[in-house]
């Protein structure tokens, strides 16, 4: 039961992780390393809007936050990755620098050590199923969903978020109706970087915000993405489901030493054995040779 | 309206042809940067007799080099952006480290032999990824380092996180200089004349069109293989060389130093030209010396720059300063 519990709990965690990623990829057709930095940007800024010269009310640090790292997205894209958009190379080495360059500046700037926290929407735990399950997971889960199911209205159901799946499916296409590609790529890019500011305000209660972990999302976020086929949104929710009942069933009976390893090791394999992962079908051809 | 047009100078069609030794302008012009790099980097160690400290930078900028030549020829010349050249840096150092401490194998014997046999396991290993391209290759190389850090820490096999100590250190300071300033050279020289030979030539089809390559009858993954041995040969020999250096063997070999500083100083000196990766890291690694002060604060100086050359001056130091060398500009009438 509790392996039930915590498995859907975990894969929820992992796809709000993967979640801004996979809509930057999808969109922007744009690798953006810089993701975990990101995360760790919002979850700084809360923490700095709640404690030091401002102290803001919770509610309005964690929209500020939130709406900081979405701008920062965007400003990322209109001065730099503009210019080199479509050099697959530079994309890459461009976004992971920035990356490296706001996680490495943060740890120099003292974010070190067990002193930066962000409190929990709601303390205290309540059992479930006969497993005892703090409420801060339980919104993550409930938020979680509420995600999914906003982006999927959004994309469905809005003339912006209809221009963005326009321009992911067919790119040439869209911009003859007159869609602007680079204000796409700029609203996917802060709408990616706002997703992954939530996932932080809703999971870094959980720890401390420290440099290492925005590292490992960014991993998780890469490893979800390329396992569920890269840009495709219902392979990430999928793909999350089976990383992190995987992770949990590893934590039980191995040692939760190995969950990063799982995760390394499902995309290796996913890479062996379907490159373009499970729901990636039609770049199955030009990734592979 | 005028505008700039850009020709090359006259010593260059001179020296261009068959009969390039005429006068001893043109035989300067021909050899002169070349031998100012070889004569250069063997007497830099003599020059730097006064100063101790810098001496043994002169180690670490040849061995970054050495990591930068094999990240430029994967990346520009086969197509594979590798993200995680300390992979190869790892497996070289704790190779050669299991050879000299566990096997008692002397110095002379365990850096070929961590070598030759990390290249081996390091194509192995990076085989499954070698049918992907572009994005896919970066990501999953990204991986490869911090899987084999997570795999040693959670396994606690070859010294856990302290690592391996006592590794045999090299006979003496010269001997620790010459033997990376000479490799470095023979690496560089033999890279670029690798490139141009068939062989190389057929590899460098992979990266612009592998689908021709395979239509002649050529197996890419199987190039592909040979050039990831190749660029992990140098990796390797970087990693078992830090290892005796420093006569230990860690997980910081995985560190990300070993991945970004090749790849900023490649992107600065020039991709594609091999000897603007050895100038990159010539100019970048004693800035990161200088700033050994500010700690983790290199790592941003160093991503700052490198998304700055990407940005506005993606050709790189090394192809500006060969059209500069070649070619004069000039304005005129249209």
């Amino acid at each position: 039961m509790e392996i039930i519990v915590y498995g859907v709990i975990n894969s929820v965690i992992l796809s709000l992780m993967a979640l801004g990623f996979t809509l930057v990829y999808s969109i922007a057709r744009m690798p953006n390393f810089a993701h975990g930095a990101l995360y760790i940007t919002t979850g700084y800024l809360a923490w700095l809007f709640m404690n030091s010269f401002m102290s803001l009310p919770y509610p309005v640090a964690v929209v500020l936050a939130i709406g900081i790292t979405a701008a920062i997205g965007a400003l990322i894209y209109r001065f730099v990755m503009i210019r080199i958009r479509g050099m697959e190379i530079s994309e890459i080495i461009a976004t992971y620098a920035i990356g490296l360059a706001i996680l490495e500046g943060l740890r120099w700037g003292g974010l070190r050590g067990m002193t930066f926290t962000l409190p929990p929407f709601i303390a205290g735990s309540t059992t479930i199923l006969g497993v005892s399950v703090d409420y801060q997971r339980l919104v993550i889960v409930g938020i979680g969903l509420a995600t999914f199911a906003a982006l999927y209205l959004f994309t469905h159901f809005n003339r912006v978020g209809l221009a963005l799946r326009g321009i992911a499916q067919d790119e040439r296409a869209a911009m003859m109706l007159g869609i602007d590609s680079d204000m796409t790529a700029i609203i996917s890019l802060a709408l990616g970087s706002g997703l992954a500011g939530l996932a932080a305000i809703l999971l870094l209660p959980l720890g401390n915000i420290i440099v290492e972990v925005g590292y490992n999302v960014l991993i998780f976020a890469i490893a979800v993405s390329v396992i569920g086929g890269l840009g495709s949104w219902a392979g990430t929710i999928l793909a999350s489901f089976i990383i992190g009942f995987a992770q949990i069933l590893t934590e039980a009976f191995l040692s939760s030493h190995y969950q990063m390893v799982v995760a390394l090791l499902a995309i290796i394999i996913t890479l062996l054995i379907k490159p373009s992962g499970i729901f990636g079908k039609q770049k199955e051809l030009e990734e592979r040779v | 309206m005028m505008r700039k047009e850009r020709i090359d100078r006259g010593v260059r069609v001179r020296t261009a042809g068959l009969y390039a030794i005429a006068s001893w302008q043109e035989i300067l012009y021909l050899v002169g940067p070349p031998l100012f790099l070889i004569v250069g980097a063997i007497i830099l160690p003599i020059l730097l007799e006064f100063a101790p400290y810098w001496k043994r930078v002169i180690n670490i900028v040849c061995v970054y080099a050495i990591i930068a030549l094999s990240f430029d020829f994967l990346a520009n010349f086969v197509g594979l952006v590798c993200l995680g050249g300390a992979f190869f840096v790892g497996i070289g150092g704790y190779l050669s480290a299991i050879f000299n401490v566990y096997l008692h194998f002397p110095v002379y014997l365990s850096i070929p032999l961590a070598t030759i046999s990390g290249a081996v396991i390091s194509t192995v290993l990076l085989m499954p990824a070698l049918p992907l391209r572009g994005v896919y290759f970066a990501i999953v190389t990204l991986m490869y380092p911090l899987l084999a850090t997570r795999v040693i820490e959670a396994l606690n096999i070859m010294g856990g996180t302290n690592g391996i100590i006592g590794l045999d250190s090299l006979p003496n300071a010269y001997v620790e200089h010459y033997m990376v300033i000479i490799v470095m050279l023979i690496f560089l020289y033999g890279m670029r004349r690798f490139v141009n030979q068939d062989m190389g030539l057929v590899i460098r089809g992979v990266k612009d069109n592998d689908q021709a390559v395979r239509a002649s009858g050529i197996s890419v993954t199987k190039m592909k293989a040979f050039a990831v041995f190749v660029s992990s040969f140098m990796g390797c020999f970087a990693g078992a060389y830090i290892a005796h250096m420093y006569s230990w063997a860690g997980i910081s070999l995985f560190a990300l130093d070993f991945s970004i500083i090749p790849i900023a100083s490649v992107v600065i000196g020039g991709g594609g030209t091999l000897l603007g990766a050895v100038l990159g890291s010539f100019i970048l690694v004693p800035i990161s010396e200088l700033l050994r002060n500010f700690g983790t604060f290199r790592i941003v100086i160093y991503c700052v720059i490198l998304t700055g050359f990407i940005v506005f001056k993606s050709e790189g130091i090394m192809v500006y300063a060969m059209r500069k060398y070649h070619q004069f500009e000039r304005w005129v009438k249209v």
